[in-house]
């Protein structure tokens, strides 16, 4: 791979040293391991701290465009970062390994839960925590797409008629139950449409 | 018990769930828990293989674990036909959205000035945030009603949304907060 030599070259002409990358494609499934085992609610707060903060992978700069790429890629956002930084620095072996040390352990626990859950949901208490977390795994979700909103208003579209593709979106889905792929298909499409023209 | 849980899906059905997965695994933007209203209807408006209360604490569940929330994903399929079902539900989540990122994240580096690259991006995040919207809705449908437990999940799920908001909190401390809360029979 030729990316993490570019990647030198540009930060040594900006005068700034070369931060270390990941040793190994092993180095990769390590890191994404234990920064998913921290990740309650989520990984992306915890991979911001470790990857930019902590290890240097990558700038803050890097790592926002990185996540604006994952969330335009359809696919879970964190999963598609940590493929385009594995790639990046060790080909696809890189982003398989990434992506795999993100899952593998995560995955087996979430599965142990489940089957636990079933024996023991006849358990007041057990089902009643469960409820609140999911309680409140709603608000994190609402919580994220309120701070989402914000950039509504830089919208090339215009924030009134952006808010209303949301607002169209969230009426097809919620109450006229109509599948994603219409949505996509007919209110994407459009939207992707109008930004063009309006795109110089 | 097992058994009883797991609804005995015929290979036509397998066939049929990790198709529909492979599908919405392509409309993922903005991520997988964006599809979540469409998994919802397939597995329990359409085929009824699992509850509405099921499918919520599924989610519930793989945010509650450690690691990414796409972990939801094998949950479901989980309860809707056990390890194989895991595996359908999984993989066909996975394998279209990460063969498209590998050649995408290639192709769009070298154009992501270009006018078509912005419009898409452009176009796309207000449905990512009506989608975003729509899921919260969904999630927090089966705890909201009039009864005392219904006030508690909407003051839980208020107090969520502004704590996040408003502070730096780990999401960590409000999944516990929930939990303690629901095991005491408030929410």
């Amino acid at each position: 791979m030729t990316a993490p030599v570019d990647e030198a070259g540009e930060r040594a002409s900006e005068g700034v040293a070369a931060p270390p990358g990941p040793m190994s494609p092993a180095d990769l499934f390590f890191t994404f391991n234990r920064l998913a085992l921290q990740g309650f609610g989520g990984v992306l707060a915890v991979a911001q701290r470790e990857l930019v903060e902590r290890k240097g992978w990558l700038s803050r700069e890097e790592f926002v465009e990185m996540l604006a790429l994952s969330q335009v890629l359809p696919g879970p956002n964190i999963v598609n970062l940590a493929l385009m930084l594995g790639d990046r620095f060790f080909g696809v072996k890189g982003a398989l390994s990434a992506v795999g040390g993100m899952l593998a352990v995560p995955l087996v626990i979430v599965l142990v839960l489940t089957a636990a859950y079933a024996e023991f949901s006849r358990l007041a208490i057990v089902s009643g925590a469960l409820r609140g977390m999911g309680a409140v795994a709603a608000g994190l979700i609402m919580a994220t797409a309120i701070r989402l909103m914000t950039t509504l208003g830089s919208n090339r579209l215009g924030r009134p008629l952006a808010a209303a593709f949301a607002i169209l979106t969230f009426v097809t889905i919620v109450w006229l139950r109509w599948p994603l792929l219409w949505v996509v298909a007919g209110l994407g499409a459009t939207a992707v449409a109008i930004a063009y023209a309006r795109t110089p | 018990m097992s058994a009883m849980l797991h609804p005995a899906l015929s290979n036509a059905d397998l066939l049929g769930l990790f198709a529909h997965f492979l599908v919405l695994s392509l409309l993922a933007i903005g991520g997988a828990i964006t599809t979540a209203p469409d998994m919802h209807r397939y597995v329990v408006d359409e085929h009824h293989w699992i509850s509405d209360a099921q499918f919520s604490a599924s989610i519930a569940i793989a945010q509650a674990a450690p690691g990414p929330n796409v972990l939801f994903v094998a949950v479901i399929g989980w309860n809707v036909a056990g390890p194989i079902g895991a595996l359908a539900t999984m993989v066909g989540t996975l394998l279209p959205s990460t063969a498209l990122t590998l050649v995408a994240t290639r192709w769009g580096q070298r154009r992501r000035d270009t006018r078509f690259v912005r419009a898409f991006k452009t176009g796309l995040t207000p449905l990512t945030i009506g989608l975003l919207i729509a899921t919260g809705w969904l999630l927090a449908r089966p705890y909201v009603d009039f009864s005392v437990q219904g006030a508690g999940a909407i003051a839980l799920i208020v107090v969520s949304i502004v704590l996040m908001l408003r502070t730096r909190v780990s999401p960590m401390w409000l999944v516990a907060l929930g939990a303690v809360v629901g095991a005491l029979g408030w929410a």
